[in-house]
């Protein structure tokens, strides 16, 4: 038996087939197989957040799921979030509250809002912090980072004050 | 980090998870959310030469009412079932880790793994819930209190699989979860599940589980009963969870010793009742 498997995955709305080890980590894939670098590995112990991305809707840990496992997933990361010539509200708003310093954390914190946005377009500041339990950042303090979302969530669908 | 080798396969049906994990004969292991087995696996504190992907298997997923108690599929998410209205078990899934954890993290893999830091065995075990495993000889239902046999241990045959959890709907009762921990997404250093029905002003009936109190999730007899057929009052509750720690000997690790552990026991249980029995 041939120890590779091919795994089909749609990212970003583009599908790839690849085949890879059974013990391939789907950042790795997304990483090294598909050249998408923007999610980032910090802790590789499933604690940091920063290889967060969204499967089939849900933001997952990369670093915590075999390829394998993601066969005919819909998967978006960062790249698709949005570019450089557009940025998606909470880029815009990451940037424009200093939510980031070194830029580590940044593409997992904003996959992690980005799904709590889905679910809850106005969020409090409880629940932003709540949201982003499995994010660590090491730079800002995250006070920068909560004032970002609550932003984003603003410019994305405004409630009148 | 990268796991060691292992060969992959992912089953249709839990017959034949049954049957792959039958034929490997020891050498593989079954594979749901992943989020404990994949950690141990990078650390190489595991090895399997085989994982049988289970995630995929169908009618694992439900969660239903089925008269007086519930049927969770061994493959709910703790994300699913913190949204299900499943009482107690709907509330201590809420607790568990951090958004992206709850989003792939199944009870059926909670349970299996055996860790007693883990919060939903306690909270199956205080509502005297039960395992339903399905192995090559047929299927047996495995009560919680029967289930989880050591650290890291369960009852579980070497191919057994779990296939739903049956938890006892324990309506008129009210509930209370408290946990403890230093950091926001991390395990309990010791947590407190608790069930109080109330009646005329009475504890009719008291269930209390200990989370990471020993090398299994722990009944906290002692209190349980003092508090049975007292006054539902913020004082017998105080006296009743002031004996939660009776009979337990929870080993030290880095973050607390014994006698800080047996004190934080005694204080969330002390929570978790007065929450149970509805006083602010
Ligand atoms: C950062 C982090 C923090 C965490 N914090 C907490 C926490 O605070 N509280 C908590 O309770 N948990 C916590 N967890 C653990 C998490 O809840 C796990 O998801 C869960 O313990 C295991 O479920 P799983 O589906 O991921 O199982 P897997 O990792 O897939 O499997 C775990 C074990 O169970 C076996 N298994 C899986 N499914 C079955 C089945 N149906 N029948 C028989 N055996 C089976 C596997 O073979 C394996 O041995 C945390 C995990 C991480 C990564
Ligand atoms: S790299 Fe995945 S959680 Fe830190
Ligand atoms: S900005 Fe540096 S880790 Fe968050």
């Amino acid at each position: 038996m041939s120890n590779r498997v091919t795994v089909t995955l749609t990212v970003n709305g583009s599908e790839h087939e690849i085949e890879v080890e059974p013990r391939r980590l789907l950042v790795h894939a997304l990483r090294d197989d598909l050249g998408l670098t923007g999610t980032h590995v910090g802790c590789d112990t499933s604690s940091c957040g920063a290889c967060t991305v969204h499967l089939d809707g849900l933001a997952v840990k990369s670093c915590t799921i075999l390829a394998a496992q993601a066969e005919g997933a819909q998967i978006t990361t960062i790249e698709g979030l949005g570019g450089e010539h557009s940025l998606h509200p909470l880029q815009e708003a990451f940037w424009n509250e200093h939510g980031l310093q070194c830029g580590y954390c940044t593409p997992g914190m904003i996959m992690a809002a980005a799904a709590l946005l889905e679910e809850n377009p106005h969020p409090s500041e409880a629940e932003v912090r709540r949201a982003l339990d499995g994010n660590l950042c090491r730079c800002t303090g995250y006070h920068n980072i909560v004032r970002a979302v609550q932003s984003a969530a603003q410019a994305q669908a405004p409630v009148a004050s | 980090m990268i796991t060691a080798e292992f060969e992959y396969e992912r089953p249709g049906s839990v017959a034949e998870a049954v049957g792959a994990l039958a034929a490997a004969d020891g050498d593989a292991k079954l594979l749901a959310g992943g989020h404990s087995l994949i950690p141990l696996m990078k650390l190489r504190l595991a090895a399997p030469g085989r994982l049988i992907d289970i995630s995929r298997v169908p009618g694992l997923s439900a969660i239903e009412r089925d008269g007086e108690r519930w049927r969770i599929g061994a493959l709910c998410t703790h994300t699913q079932l913190s949204r299900a209205g499943v009482g107690l078990l709907s509330e201590v899934a809420a607790t568990i880790a951090d958004p992206q954890v709850r989003n792939r993290g199944t009870i059926g893999g909670s349970l299996a793994h055996g860790d007693p830091a883990s919060d939903l065995p306690a909270a199956l075990l205080a509502l005297e819930g039960s395992i339903v495993a399905q192995g090559p000889g047929g299927e047996r239902t495995i009560p919680a209190a029967d289930f989880f046999s050591d650290y890291l241990e369960t009852a579980l045959g070497p191919a057994e699989m779990i296939r739903e959890v049956l938890v006892p709907a324990a309506d008129g009762y009210g509930f209370g979860y408290q946990k403890f921990n230093r950091r926001a997404e991390d395990w309990a250093l010791v947590a407190v599940a608790a069930a109080i029905r109330v009646q005329d002003g009475t504890c009719a009936d008291v269930r209390i589980a200990l989370t990471n109190m020993g090398p299994t999730p722990l009944r906290a007899g002692a209190a349980e009963a003092a508090l049975r057929g007292a006054p539902a009052s913020a004082e017998a509750i105080r006296a009743a969870a002031g004996q939660a720690a009776e009979g337990t000997d929870p080993p030290a690790d880095l973050d607390a010793d014994a006698a800080y552990k047996r004190h934080l026991a005694a204080v969330l249980c002390e929570r978790a009742l007065r929450a149970a029995a509805g006083i602010a």
